[in-house]
Formats: structure tokens, sequence, C-alpha cells
């Protein structure tokens, strides 16, 4: 722990992601005291006052207007996002939310899920771990983003009923659901390596010895040795849901209207890209950010809990002090 | 008129620079290999001989070590050589042999191809025929039985005993003057053991080839040694021929390495005999005399001063670091009737 | 070692079985509206829907709708069915420029990846490798949807450097093929060229405290021979089962950001249509075509490996 509070980068970046996440979190105050609008609202027909002028939101060509910044008290800051003339600061805020929220509660069912099958795999071995394993082989032969989007898509259209859970197609539960569950066998499968090997050793033996159940052992007793595994993937696992998601919203697999993400509002970007570059460049910026931060934070986390990787990097280049991002 | 000795190591000082301080690994090792002479190096885990040996090769050297002293071979100094100058040394002047044969070869190359690589690291004028023709004779002279055959095998589908006679038979190729073995049998069963060290007393005997044998274990060093170098704690201890260390062990640490061996010639003592307590961490030496607190004979000199080498007025060659008198050693070194150490009184 | 190859290819069949069952399941059982409605898209007519119906047998029990499924795909009897255009035919067609798309970024960034990770280790800890490290991480961390429209905007709209996407066929024009080809490869490599550069990073560092490293420098040989013969060639065998994976993903279909922004009309171009229409039947024929690769190309990867390591391949290693 020391260590990572030590890793000055890690912890630079660790700010960072803090500050987005208050940026997001501000959305209400900015929308309510600053643009005075809200992320949905049109303002395609009105016209804004800068410096004494009056210029049209959306110009007659269905051009909307480019950065205003702060020339008109904090209103359409980066300008109007498409012909439906709506703020892009407020959307790029409340978008973030959006993302942010499918990030991180994907992590968290990933994590559920991953934790759970790694340890019964890794635990019982034999049968269970032998289905366990082809079932997340299977998972993992279709290339991730092409399940992501098959799920997307079918659940997009007329929503997902698996006995008692019922939930709408337009429900950000789906685009939820769908990443979390197709990320599990990339945090499973080093679960159950890690289950495995840990196996082996002495202090499961002795539980068992003393007669603990396979209950007590799994979570009293390898669980917390996966601490640190668990805590880099779930950091990890963010920024990839958090890409993930983007991905799947771009094309129109994931959010669906009339929610928003940092994902659709680069699709409609890309469709102004040459007249008004910061619709498309904006909220990627702050996917790439979120993504950048948290993977410096995974590599920190993985770096201060591994002893081994930091001894070897001493060896090898004589410093003592703890030092930088590393592997 | 003593001829120079094949290897002269004079006040061999390696430190390095770790996350919990600076460490001194070795701390002023002396000695000297004549040609054709076997050493054997003795001491627990961490006592300094691996370090010390793979500073003569150079394979200690990296960014957070220190080192100092002087090691000469053939008059030549090797502390500072270039390390083109050292490369050129291993295998064709000193070879090393590791302890365990079987993370030490490349798993995914096959062992013949090894040997070649290292024949033509240096000769490479040799073809690529000739040289396989060498490793083949090289594996059938350290006793692997199908040469021809096993020569293109992988490290794994050999047994323990017979990988570490293929890296002996690879650390030959080049005929140097000098083996340096590295614990070459603690990885190995006990009737395997005794065929190696069989092999390398054949190998001294038959070829005259200089070595350097480190082991922990005192039973090996009776077998196939000349001369005997005890270290502890990165000093040497002790130092003198075979029969002057097992007959008129100098050193408390001798004594209770000497006490603790099983003997089958003598009744069986009530308790194992061991020597108390554990060695020091490199970190955190004790003040004077690193063996102080396991010896029982520590008096009012030891804890000041860090004892110097004295050696012996009748056997100049053997020499060690204690303060007590010879007399007093005589007398303290007898336990039970025979050599051994005691517990020190807490 | 023909045992192992005809093991792992009777495995590849069970794989891809399991594989159509989840992809039927996907498409037709768990989503909670009625299958041919979502088939027939999103104008549908009732007659179509009804057709679709029978043709597809819906209400049927579900193994014979899985057969029914099957035996379509198999038929080529796929179509969307707005248009109504044979979805194999289509993927077939996409193939050529997705394949020039991803084995051309393929083999850019194995060696760039492998370039840079090999440097990174051997100067573990000064400023190159700190450099390349972090040149590495945003790699990963960069999207394909931002770093294509910021390479499209400054080197294709500012500066008329590179076009700004199109394909032109290799038979027509080898140059004009590449030139257009330049962005979308690099676009397509960052993200590769980051995880390899580092994967090859950390298995070397490794490698490079192994015994017998230890014993290749005891033998003589130089600093560059230890380096590549035994901590390189040692470290790159999980990198070549890492790259057949990614390879067989990537050809897969899943570059599809890449070719839909830079009109490229690839396999995954006609994915991505789909997806924007909501057509279920090519997004089906694409997830199967592309689990196909994958499984196939898993297989390959295995072999391979059995190959480089010769422990697997007497079969006395554990994984």
């Amino acid at each position: 722990m020391r260590r990572f509070l030590a890793n000055r980068v890690a912890m630079a970046f660790l700010g960072l992601f803090v500050l987005i996440v208050l940026f997001v979190l501000a959305a209400p105050l900015w929308a309510n005291h600053v643009a005075h609008t809200g992320p949905n609202q049109t303002h395609t027909l009105e016209k804004l006052t800068i410096g004494g002028e009056s210029r049209d939101v959306v110009n007659v060509e269905g051009q909307p207007i480019g950065p205003v910044w702060l020339d008109a008290g904090g209103k359409f800051f980066l300008g109007a996002d498409s012909r439906l003339g709506r703020d892009e600061m407020v959307r790029l805020m409340y978008g973030g939310r959006t993302s942010l929220l499918i990030g991180v509660v994907a992590a968290l069912i990933t994590s559920f899920l991953a934790v759970i099958l790694g340890l019964l795999a890794g635990y019982y071995r034999g049968w269970v771990d032998g289905l366990v394993s082809r079932a997340l082989d299977v998972l993992w032969s279709i290339p991730v983003f092409m399940l992501g989007l098959a799920l997307g898509i079918s659940l997009a259209v007329g929503g997902l009923k698996l006995g008692p859970i019922e939930v709408s197609g337009g429900s950000l539960w789906i685009p939820i659901l769908v990443i979390g569950v197709v990320s599990v066998p990339y945090m499973a499968r080093p679960i159950r390596g890690q289950v495995l090997s840990l196996g082996e050793k002495e202090f499961v033996e002795a539980a068992l010895a003393q007669g603990a159940g396979s209950l007590r052992v799994m979570f009293a007793e390898l669980l917390p040795n996966l601490g640190s595994t668990i805590i880099v993937f779930f950091t990890l696992n963010i920024a990839n849901n958090m890409l993930f998601e983007a991905g799947l919203s771009f094309l129109g697999a994931g959010v669906q209207s009339p929610n928003s993400s940092w994902g659709t509002m680069i699709s409609t970007g890309v469709e102004l890209l040459n007249t008004s570059p910061v619709l498309a460049i904006a909220p990627g910026a702050m996917i790439l950010l979120v993504a950048l931060s948290l993977n410096i934070v995974g590599d920190g986390l993985r770096d201060a809990l591994d002893p081994r990787a930091k001894v070897r990097l001493e060896a090898r280049t004589g410093t003592v002090e703890p030092e930088g991002t590393a592997v | 008129m003593s001829a120079e000795p094949l290897l002269a190591v004079r006040d061999l000082r390696v430190g390095f620079a770790t996350e919990g301080g600076p460490l001194q690994a070795v701390d002023g090792v002396s000695f000297d290999l004549a040609a054709g002479e076997v050493l054997a190096i003795v001491g627990e885990s961490g006592a300094g001989k691996s370090v010390a040996a793979q500073t003569i090769m150079g394979l200690s050297r990296s960014r957070n070590a220190r080192i100092e002293g002087s090691v000469k071979l053939h008059g030549d100094e090797l502390i500072d050589a270039d390390d083109a100058v050292l490369r050129r040394l291993r295998g064709e002047q000193v070879a090393m042999i590791f302890q365990d044969p079987m993370t030490s070869f490349n798993p995914v190359y096959r062992v013949g191809a090894q040997i070649v690589e290292a024949i033509r690291a240096h000769r490479a004028d040799v073809s690529k025929s000739e040289a396989r023709a060498r490793a083949v004779a090289l594996l059938d002279s350290v006793g692997i039985p199908e040469a021809a055959r096993r020569v293109d095998d992988y490290p794994h589908e050999f047994s323990g005993g017979m990988r570490q006679r293929a890296m002996i038979a690879m650390a030959l190729a080049l005929e140097p003057e000098v083996l340096i073995a590295d614990e070459p049998t603690t990885a190995l069963d006990v009737t395997i053991q005794a065929q190696i060290l069989r092999l390398l007393g054949s190998l001294n005997r038959e070829r005259g080839l200089a070595t350097i044998l480190i082991t922990h274990d005192l039973g090996v060093v009776a077998e196939v040694a000349d001369r005997v170098l005890v270290m502890y704690a990165g000093k040497v201890v002790e130092q003198g021929t075979l029969d002057e260390i097992f007959y008129d062990p100098q050193h408390p640490y001798t004594w209770g390495l000497l006490g603790s061996l099983t003997r089958l010639d003598r009744p069986r003592p009530k308790r194992l005999p061991q020597i108390s307590g554990a060695p020091p961490s490199l970190l955190d030496l004790p003040q004077g005399c690193s063996f102080r607190p396991r010896c029982p004979h520590e008096f009012s000199k030891c804890p000041r001063t860090p004892p110097l080498e004295a050696r012996l007025a009748d056997a100049p060659d053997h020499r060690d670091r204690c303060w007590l008198t010879p007399e007093q050693k005589r007398e303290k070194r007898q336990v039970g009737g025979q050599i051994g150490l005691e517990a020190p009184s807490a | 070692m023909a045992r192992f190859i005809l093991k792992r290819l009777a495995g590849t069949v069970a794989v891809l079985f399991a594989v159509s069952v989840v992809v039927f399941a996907v498409f037709n059982v768990i989503p909670n509206s009625p299958p041919a409605q979502r088939l027939a898209g999103k104008n549908a007519n009732p007659r179509l829907v009804k057709s679709i119906e029978e043709e597809w047998g819906f209400d049927k029990p579900l193994p014979q709708q899985y057969l029914t499924m099957m035996k379509k795909t198999f038929n080529g009897e796929l179509t969307s069915y707005e248009p109504r255009i044979p979805v194999d035919e289509q993927i077939l067609e996409g193939i050529p420029a997705t394949a020039s798309l991803c084995i051309g970024a393929a083999v850019i960034w194995l060696f760039f990846g492998i370039l840079f990770g090999y440097l990174a280790a051997v100067r573990a800890g000064g400023l190159l490798d700190r450099l390349l490290t972090g040149v590495a991480v945003a790699g990963i961390s960069i999207p394909v949807f931002l770093l294509a429209p910021v390479l499209i905007y400054f080197l294709s709209y500012e500066i008329e450097l590179f076009p700004s996407g199109g394909y032109v066929p290799l038979s027509e024009d080898p140059a004009q093929w590449a030139y257009h080809l330049i962005l979308p490869w690099f676009t397509v490599a960052v993200l590769s060229i980051g995880f390899y550069s580092r994967v090859l990073r950390s298995n070397m560092l490794d490698a490079m405290d192994e015994d017998h490293v230890r014993t290749a420098r005891a033998k003589g040989l130089g600093e560059r021979q230890v380096m590549v013969r035994h901590v390189l060639r040692n470290s790159l065998i999980p990198i070549i089962t890492l790259f057949g994976l990614d390879v067989g993903a990537l050809i897969g279909g899943t570059a599809i950001i890449t070719e839909k922004l830079f009109d490229i009309n690839g396999v995954g171009a006609y994915a991505a249509g789909a997806v924007a229409n909501s057509e279920l039947p090519p997004i089906m024929g694409v997830t199967l075509y592309a689990a196909f690769f994958v499984v196939f190309f898993n297989a390959l990867v295995d072999i391979a490996y059995a190959y480089l390591d010769p422990r697997v391949r007497l079969g006395t290693a554990a994984q």
C-alpha cells in the first residue's frame, strides 16, 4: 500500500480519474446554474448573444455553432452538438455519467461472476472445472466484440426475459449486463489459475484438516489471497468496459436513445467531423483519459502488490527508491 | 620456490545496494588456487560462497553491485577487465556448473545444440558437424550411455544425474583450466551424488583440472577436496588443507560444522548436534565478530573488533579468524570426547 | 505429433458446435420478443413476419428450430430480409478487404511490438524503457473511435497527406492499395503494439532471471547472443500464441469500427451496416464466421505451441 502511494505517476493519474468523476457528478450543477439547459433539450431555432452580436445556435445549413467557451456565460461552452442544437458540454457531462456507470457496474458484475466461477472451478477441479472451463472457452471463442454486438442488438429490440428477471430493451441494464457477462472469461481464467495454484499450498490442506467445510475454505482462506488479483483486474476491467461500451454504443448496439453516453456522442460527432471536430474528439478524449488513468492506476496497483516485480527491477537497475510505472 | 598460483584472490569485496540498505555479500575474501588442486568452499546459505565464485567470472557485475579487490588468473587482473575479455575467458579458461541442472539448461533447445553453441561461441572456425562430433565425445567421456543418440535429446528427457553429467560435459567443452562447481550435488539423490563426486574427482586427477567446489556438506568435502575454505557471513573464517581442517580446526564455526556431522564410526549421540541459532542477516551484522551470537567461547575482545586473520606458526597456510589463542582453541574444541561446539550460554 | 493435431482438430469441431448453440440461444432464445419479428428487421410488415415464422419454424420446438437454423446457414440460405441478399455472399465479398487490413496491421504490430518490447526489456529501468512503456500504455488506452477520427481530421482533412478511406483492391493497384491502408493499418496496430510490447517486456524480464540464462553467460556467450537466443526465444512462445489468437479474432471481423470509419468494405463494415439497420441474419452469419476463425486459429496456435515448446509436445510439461 505504501509503495503504491509512493508511486507518483499512478497517484497523479488516480487524481485525474477522481477529477473526471467529480466532473461528471457536477453535471446537474452545470446544467442548472451555468448552461441553463438539460442534455436533451433542443435549441434549434434559438439565437445566442455573444459580445453584443446575435448568432444562430444552428445556422440555416443545419450547421451547429462551434465552441463558444465562456463568451455566453458558459452556455454552449463546447458548442452545439448537431442539428438538434443541444448543449455539447452538458451532454458531455451527462453522457459521462452513463459511461462511467455502465463501466463500473458491469465491472462489479464481471468480478462477482468471475470470482464465483474461478473459485468453483479452481477449488473443485474435476468435472466442475471441466464444465466451467469449457463454457468459458466457448464464450471466449466468439470474438468479444461480436458477441457484445449480437447480444446488444438482440436485446435492444425486445428486451430480456430470463425467468423472473425482465428488462426492457431501452434500459441501461441491457448494455450493463451484456458487457458484464461477456467480460467474465477475461477475468475468470486468471482467477481460476490462481485458485488452482493456491490450492496446492499447505494452508488449504491445513484448513481442511481442521474440519473446515468447502465454503469456508473458499471464502475465508482462498478469497483473501485473491484480493490483490481481484483489485487489479477490477480496475483494468472498468477501463475495458468503458471502451467496450463506447464501441457498442458507437455502432448502435449499446446505449439506446433517449439515453446517451460518450460512445453515442462520438457516433453523432463523427458525421460532422470535418466541420466540428470537437464534437467527436471531446467525448473520445474523455474516454481516453479515463482509460489511461485506470490502466496506469491498475498497473501501479499490480506493481505495489507483486513483490517480485519490484525486486527484479531493482536488481537490474540498481535503483533503491520506489519508482515509475514499470511493468 | 612455490609455483605461481593459478588463481589468486586478494581481499575480494562485493557489496549490493538493496531496498533494505547496503549489503556486503563478500567481505575481504582471499585465497589461492593452485593448478590441479581441488578447493572446497564450505558454509551455510548466504555465506557468500556463490557470489564470490560468480565474481571470479564477472557474473555478479550489475548496476547495484560494488566489486573491489583483486582476482588474478595467471597474473592477469580480472576485477576491472573488459566485458570482452571476460566473455572469452568464460568457458575457455574458467567454467562453471550450477546447482540445478534442470533449470540450468534451456528447455527449448536440444542438449547437443547447447554444447555446440558453447563451442562455436569461442571457436567460430569449427564447423557444425565437427562441433557436434565433439559434443558426442564429451557426453561419452562423462559417462552418458548411447551418447550419439542422446545428443539430440532435450534436457527434460534426461534423468537428474545424467543432466548434471551433461552440464559437466558442456563445461569441459573448451578444456578450461578451472572448473567452479556451485553445489553440484545438492539437487540430486544421495546415490547419484556419489557418482557425480567421483566423476569430478576423476576429472581432476586425469586432466589436472583445478576445481572450486562449493557446498554446505562437509561429507562431500571429505570425498574430494585438497584444501578447504570455510566461509561465514561473507568472510573466510578458516582455511587450510583437508587434514588441517578436519583434524586441527581452529575456528569455533568449523568445530560446529564438524561436530554436527553424523559419524558411523562413533556411538550415536543422545541429541542431534547442531550449531544453535541461525546465520545473521547481512543487513544487520553483529558488532565485532559476526559469529559471536552463536559462539559459547565469546569473551571481551570479540564484540570490539572483528578478528584479524591469524596463521599457525608451523602451518602458515592454515589461517583463521578468531581471537582465541591456539592453546585455548585446542582445549575448547573438545566436547564430549570429540570436536564440536556447545550452545552458547544465554 | 500427428495424434495431437487430430485430437486438437476434433476439439475444434466440438467447440464450433457449442458456439453455434450459443449463437442460436443469443438470437432466438434469450431475447424477449418474437424471433420472427426481430429477424424481419425494423420495417417489417406482418406478412413478412409470418412467412419468416414458417420458414424458420419458430412455432416448432427449440431443438428443431436450431436444426433449421443450422441447415439454412450451411446451405447458404441465410439471407437478410431487407434487402434480400444472401449473407454468405456478402461475407465472401468482404473478405479480401478485411484480410488486407488485418494481415497488414498484424505484420506491423508484430514487428514493432517485438522490437519495442525487446528494447524496453534490455534497457529496463532506463529512459528508453520508460518512454516505450508510456507509449505502450497510451496505445492500449486510445480507443479506435478516437484515434481514427483524429488521424482522419488532421492527416487527411487538414493536411492532405493520406486519403480518408476507401479500399482499392490489391489486384487493381498495389501502390494505391497500400496508400489507402496506411492510416487504417496504423489505427489497428497501435493498440496491439502497446499490448504486445508490454507482454514481451514482462516475459523477458522474467526470463532474464532464469538459471539457463546464467549458464549461457557462464559459457562465454556475448550479451546480444544471450538476449536473443536465450531470453527472447523463450519469451516469444506466449507472444506467438497470443498473436495467433488475435489475428484469428481480427479476421473474424472485430475491426468493425475501423472499417466503418475508414470506409473499407470488409466483413466488419457489412456487420456495422447490419447493426445500424437492426438486421439480425447478417449479424448471425458474421458471428458464426467470426467464431469459426477464432476457434480455427486457436487450434493452429495450440499446434504451433506444441512445436515451439518441446516439453508440451512430448507431453511432460504442465501448462
